[in-house]
């Protein structure tokens, strides 16, 4: 009886590491073989993105559906890979461009991801005669064009825009306590003691992920520097000694005072969690979080939670793009260049983001498609200055990003700036 | 007599003296190459060979999306002992390694012990300690960091008897002392990690202890009461010594697995506020797929290899001879 009892609970405990390591396989992430691998028609275009999450994944659900529509003979290949901000994806694309499988196109933020990434490494086509053809040349604003051009070519199309210097605040805690939303340093720290007063946490942050704390980190900059000296940081021609930056970083400083104790176990989800609970009043991220609070969350803009951007950054628009482009070597040139032509029609854009809670890249677009926020967002991309994104790769390549993430995780602990000013200025001699 | 000899002739090695064969080359000896050739070639290739080419890569130049295979010599070793993260690595390396092997033994001896007694039901206590074992690392990650999270789980629960644990987000070093670039010491956050370590890992030293317990004749055991020696001195003279063997392989498998760990912390609490629940391979995998840093990925590769080869080389020379 013994060893019979002995002999099950083996079997039990083998066919849960079995289950356990199928588990595993699956977070893994390779998606893209469990496609429609077994029809092979020649005309099939692979659409490589990070876009599983709630609403991001309608939004892709609906181009696709809109491109089968107008070429049904072209077979849609969606290769997601799951992962927050595209960690797991870009992992993939790498081993696949270096082994010379590309996917037909995919998704990557403008700026230096692109730029300095695949398009340095000799990856990609130029898409001049796309956008040519298209007539898209006076359609994306010209500087959201260069974002996606390297030595005078095109080599991406942007399909959304989000907006990444926005401040998100409780309105129940606001009214309740009689405050406006800062709109300056002084007004926000102003606004800060006031909540900390009575024992709410003014500044909600889960930096479990650097990029959080850099994101806050690159709005202050945004806010110190204006739009012309932040761009200069990334092309080494500001020095992150100056005492501009080192100001931004005092604030900085003085900002993380204002955070929850346990912010390093919280993702940006659980942090806004925070704010939409009252227990925090205000977050600092990007316009996704606007999608968290209504769909997830359940809240009204405008009643439950409002926005403003981040303090000192009025007029200002940190841009945040996901584009697609040709990669070199793929097969099927023609039938992904007729995708990436739906994907930059006004059609594709309207398709795919009132569902992902982005605003169109084009400045064509129904405004009526989009929320309150959106109409007010779209408003504001026609006529603010844009600047990219650090913590979304779009202002420096993926190598800076990485020794800023670890020199902010740093800094998020031992607040001492020169440190920080020191170490980013060292990872930016590589930048010349 | 002393007990300690009693060990040496352990009565778990079993050696039969074959007659010696002459080798010919006849068809079972054929049949035997022909099917370990494609093994070993692939093991060349895939294990040695990749080895050898990570070491390569390590000395190389490629730090970018376009490989450069030009020769760096040591620059990215040198860079990495230089640098805040990997020294704060190496800091939680050794601190982990330590306090989980420590407190795997400790546990997993006590719980075998008691498993021995001869109980009621012991099989299935026996499965109970076993079952994490089978429980991926990802898994026992994510359950542990909702169990430790300071806004949920067991916090809750302690925050009521006033213990506000903050857990893996301690940025507190116990016992820390200026070193390099870091503190040194035993990072608070680490030792969240540690209890879902060794509580996953428990399962397996017992089982290996319980198998050694079996294997002590209950005569010597005897013996050593009828001269006279307490249970505790039976345990400490008699039975611990005999286990020496089994202590050494917990020891070393142990060893393998907390110096490549990755996965568990990679799901529990990441790098950490500071650094303090990092380890060389999550850096490694950040580095070199998210930086792509290749060169200095392969370099922090390389030095995960040397530092479990410390524990299997000469694991792998004694149990060689051992057979022989």
């Amino acid at each position: 009886m013994r060893k019979k009892g002995f002999v099950f609970g083996l079997v039990l405990v083998l066919l849960f590491a079995l289950s356990a390591c199928n588990s595993k396989e699956s977070s893994g992430g390779e998606k893209e073989k469990s496609g429609t691998d077994s029809k092979k028609s020649e005309k099939k275009v692979e659409i490589f993105s990070w876009w599983t999450g709630a609403g991001e994944e309608d939004g892709l659900k609906a181009l696709i559906a809109l491109f089968q529509d107008k070429h049904p003979d072209i077979q849609i290949e969606n290769a997601a890979v799951a992962g927050g901000a595209g960690t797991n994806a870009k992992a993939v694309l790498a081993s696949r461009m270096q082994g010379n499988d590309p996917p037909s196109t995919f998704q990557v933020h403008g700026g230096a991801e692109l730029n300095e990434g695949w398009v340095a490494a000799g990856k990609m086509e130029p898409l001049n005669d796309l956008y040519e053809k298209e007539g898209w040349n006076d359609k994306f604003p010209k500087s959201l064009i260069e974002m996606v051009s390297k030595d005078g070519n095109i080599y991406s199309v942007p399909v959304n825009i989000h907006r990444g210097n926005v401040l998100w605040y409780n309105k129940h805690v606001f009214d309740e306590n009689g405050l406006k939303a800062p709109t300056t340093f002084e007004e926000f720290f102003a606004v800060a003691d006031k909540l900390k007063a009575k024992g709410i946490t003014p500044l909600a942050l889960g930096d479990k992920e650097p990029w959080t704390a850099v994101q806050i980190y690159e709005n202050i900059l945004l806010a110190e520097l204006g739009t012309e000296a932040y761009g200069k940081l990334w092309t080494g021609d500001q020095s992150f000694k100056d005492e501009k930056v080192v100001k931004a970083t005092e604030t900085f400083k003085k900002m993380l005072s204002y955070i929850n104790d346990d912010h390093a176990s919280r993702n940006w989800q659980d942090a806004s969690q925070l704010v939409a609970k009252g227990e925090a009043a205000m977050n600092i991220m990007g316009d996704w979080a606007k999608g968290y609070f209504v769909n997830d969350l359940k809240l009204a803009v405008n009643k439950d939670f409002g926005y403003i951007t981040t303090p000192g950054t009025a007029g200002k628009f940190m841009v945040i793009t996901d584009t697609f482009g040709l990669p070199k070597g793929i097969k099927n040139v023609e039938e992904t260049k007729q995708f990436l032509s739906v994907l930059g029609s006004v059609e594709g854009q309207d398709a795919f983001n009132p569902l992902k809670g982005s605003i169109p890249a084009r400045v064509d677009a129904d405004v009526s498609k989009y929320d309150q926020y959106g109409k007010d967002t779209i408003e504001d991309f026609k006529t603010a200055e844009l600047s990219p994104s650090l913590a979304h790769g779009s202002a420096a390549p993926e190598g800076f990003l990485t020794k800023a993430n670890q020199a902010v995780n740093i800094f998020v602990s031992q607040k001492d700036v020169k440190q920080l000013t020191d170490s980013l200025a060292q990872a930016a001699e590589e930048l010349k | 007599m002393e007990p300690v000899k009693v060990s040496k002739q352990s009565g778990t090695q079993v050696s039969v003296n074959l007659p010696k064969k002459k080798k010919k080359l006849n068809g079972d000896r054929l049949l035997a190459i022909a099917f370990l050739t494609p093994s070993i070639i692939l093991a060349a290739i895939f294990i040695y060979g990749f080895i050898g080419w990570t070491g390569y890569v390590s000395l190389s130049k490629w730090n970018s999306l376009v490989p450069d295979f030009s020769f760096a010599g040591l620059k990215n070793y040198l860079f990495l002992f230089q640098d805040y993260r990997f020294q704060a690595d190496i800091r939680n390396t050794i601190v982990f390694t330590v306090l989980f092997i420590g407190f795997v033994l400790i546990v997993g001896l006590f719980l075998a012990i008691l498993l021995d007694q001869k109980l009621r039901g012991e099989s299935l206590f026996r499965n109970i300690f076993f079952f994490p074992m089978a429980i991926s690392f990802v898994v026992t990650g994510v359950a542990w960091q909702w169990l430790l999270n300071p806004s949920t789980g067991v916090n809750l629960f302690l925050k009521k008897f006033g213990l506000d644990s903050k857990w893996y987000t301690d940025i507190t070093i116990i016992g820390g002392f200026h070193l390099g670039k870091i503190e040194f010491g035993i990072p608070v956050a680490l030792l969240a990690v540690i209890i879902a370590a060794v509580w996953q890992m428990t399962g397996f030293s017992v089982a290996m202890y319980l198998a050694g317990l079996r294997g002590i004749p209950e005569e010597l055991k005897e013996a050593a009461r009828i001269d006279g020696a307490s249970e505790f001195q039976v345990y400490r003279k008699v039975v611990i010594p005999m286990l020496a063997p089994i202590t050494v392989s917990v020891v070393i498998i142990m060893a393998h697995i907390s110096l490549k760990i990755f996965d568990l912390i990679y799901a529990m609490t990441g790098p950490g506020a500071n650094f303090v629940t990092d380890v060389p391979g999550v850096y490694m995998f950040e580095t070199t797929f998210r930086g792509n840093y290749y060169a200095n990925g392969a370099a922090i590769a390389i030095i995960m290899l040397l530092s479990v080869a410390i524990f299997i080389i000469p694991y792998l020379i004694i149990s060689r001879r051992g057979e022989k």
